[in-house]
């Protein structure tokens, strides 16, 4: 029986013009784009296009804005990292949000190490920042904010325009997180006035193991890896060729698709909410209604556990995701669960479903119906659930 | 990630469901962690007549719950003192590293019921738990590393043992 993926923020399937891209890449047996020969120049060739193609999906001003990463969390690291070592002459405060990504925590973590102070804002009920908030937060010694576009585990997308407002007034450098907006909703680097934005491939449908950084012409900013001079001395290390190719095409199609491709989440999103109260009750779904990624529902489910939910949907070919302390592996609930405000185990018992463009209507009755069945039977199984009187 | 056993004691699970005026129950975790397990016990001539479990927790869990009732079930009160989480996660033919607490925890609820029943008998019980009215679950807000196993306090989310 076919598999009713509902965990595409987990692995997006390649579209079937960025498999043949890569597979042609790989039998080209192309040269280094280093390289000062013919086969060289082809290769760099084949590199500066794919590069422009990416530059257009997020319309930065010049295409060698643009750094090719081995993914989300490297560009991540390298634009935080990067940004705060090489601007630490003129302070060493940062500000953030406590709903970013680990790959965000994690490197302000090690940055509060090295001696940076870090400020990190609360969001409301929705996970929405307010640019108050950082505007309040920022202070002299301030040289970084970093806030994501949208989250991953919730959808919510913050007003990234206004926050740019602020750290523009106050010569601030911004970076924001959209791993998992570009390629999926408009980002204009430009309109938005962001220092630095990190990004990945797989959102988009590209290959997974790849991603993006664009860091705005005149930023100061050291590389993460370093050696070679590649990308123009932004992060050493011969391209990955094949996966580049494989992404440029991805970002082509993710600017002509858009639309549709919106239009067909959105259906998706608004299906599975209507019909959600006729299969289960006792439920509350997470996010803002109106500032939310298209392809995510982020749902808890009351006095039931999230691997349990997960697993017994695996048993009926659904894949879905969720954030337990115990499916992650990690010691908490999640951050971001606990920090809109949900009691531990509510947080314990949330799903992330995360449609793609090759999910349709039936699969959502399919989840629905599984999900019902799931739902009774753990409830039964559960000490929290009061049965109504 | 999940043996056989497991996988069949979480989809089939043995004598779940409470007992009415249970002899003992024992209830253990919090949703700080993602498990909460209740073992109600039946208990006539020092003996385990009838056990049930009531869990919130992920697979293991349920898997584990399932599977200390069967271990428990029909033992004396000595003999089911003596049931470890060892026992547990070898009947279960093993489980991942970072679930093995799981199985500590249904030992504890056991143990909890057992050391429950001992105290009524001894008088010691002032009134029965209600443990059908919603309650705060908060037990001892403890959590543990489920890969060392070490104490993480309070406000802590990574283990200072494993880093």
């Amino acid at each position: 029986m076919k598999i009713v993926n509902l965990d595409h923020m987990s692995a997006n399937p390649l579209v079937p013009e960025v498999q043949e891209a890569i597979i042609a890449a790989m039998r080209g047996n192309y040269g280094n784009p280093s390289s000062q020969h013919r086969m060289g120049e082809k290769a760099s060739e084949i590199l500066e296009n794919s590069r422009e193609s990416v530059a257009g999906l997020i319309n930065a001003a010049a295409p060698r804005e643009v750094v090719f990463t081995s993914g989300g969390t490297e560009s991540v690291n390298h634009a935080v990292k990067g940004l705060a070592w090489a601007n630490a002459d003129k302070g060493k405060h940062i500000v953030t949000s406590n709903i970013e990504h680990t790959s965000v925590i994690r490197s302000m973590r090690r940055l509060k190490m090295m001696g940076f102070q870090v400020t990190s804002i609360p969001v409301d009920e929705y996970g929405r920042v307010s640019p108050d908030d950082v505007a309040r937060a920022i202070r002299d010694e301030t040289i970084l904010v970093s806030i994501m576009h949208s989250n991953n585990e919730i959808g919510t997308i913050q007003p990234i325009d206004e926050i740019a407002g602020i750290t523009r007034e106050k010569k601030v450098l911004f970076h924001v997180d959209a791993v998992d907006s570009v390629g999926v909703v408009p980002i204009d680097v430009q309109k938005l006035g962001v220092d630095a934005l990190s990004f990945a491939s797989n959102p988009f449908y590209g290959p997974t193991g790849m991603g993006g950084l664009y860091v705005r012409r005149g930023v100061k900013i050291w590389p993460l890896l370093e050696g070679g001079i590649q990308e123009n001395n932004k992060r050493a290390g011969t391209e990955n060729l094949i996966g580049i190719v494989g992404m440029g095409v991805a970002a082509d199609l993710a600017i002509r698709d858009m639309e549709s491709r919106i239009a067909h989440l959105t259906m998706l999103k608004q299906k599975l909410l209507k019909e959600l109260p006729r299969y289960i009750d006792e439920y509350s779904i997470n996010s803002h209604q109106q500032y939310s990624l298209p392809n995510l529902v982020s749902v808890s489910l009351k006095y039931i556990e999230g691997e349990s939910i997960v697993l017994m949907l695996d048993d009926e070919n659904i894949a879905v995701s969720t954030r337990s302390a115990c499916a992650s592996g990690s010691l908490r609930a999640s951050h971001v669960l606990l920090s809109i405000g949900l009691s531990y185990a509510d947080a314990q018992g949330t799903l992330v479903i995360t449609f793609g463009a090759d999910n349709s209507e039936e699969d959502i009755v399919r989840f629905l119906e599984a999900l019902q069945g799931t739902v009774n039977t753990l409830r039964k199984l559960s000490p929290l659930y009061k049965k109504a009187v | 990630m999940y043996s056989k056993t497991v996988m069949d004691h979480f989809r089939n699970p043995r004598n779940s469901g409470t007992i009415e005026d249970a002899d003992g129950v024992g209830e253990v975790g919090n949703p700080l962690c993602g498990d909460i397990m209740t073992m109600y016990l039946d208990v006539e001539d020092e003996h385990i007549k009838d056990i049930k479990f009531q869990t919130f927790g992920c697979g293991a869990a349920i898997a584990v719950s399932s599977m200390l009732t069967e271990l428990a079930k029909g033992k004396s009160i000595e003999e089911a003192k003596k049931i470890t989480n060892k026992d547990v996660a070898k009947a279960l033919e093993g489980l991942p590293k970072n679930k093995l607490h799981c199985s500590n925890l249904g030992a504890d609820a056991l143990h909890m019921a057992i050391k429950d029943y001992e105290d009524r008998k001894a008088g010691r019980k002032i009134s029965e738990p209600e443990l059908s009215e919603p309650h705060e679950h908060d037990h001892e807000e403890k959590c543990y590393c489920p890969y060392c196993d070490a104490e993480i306090p309070e406000g802590v989310t990574f283990c200072k043992n494993c880093q």
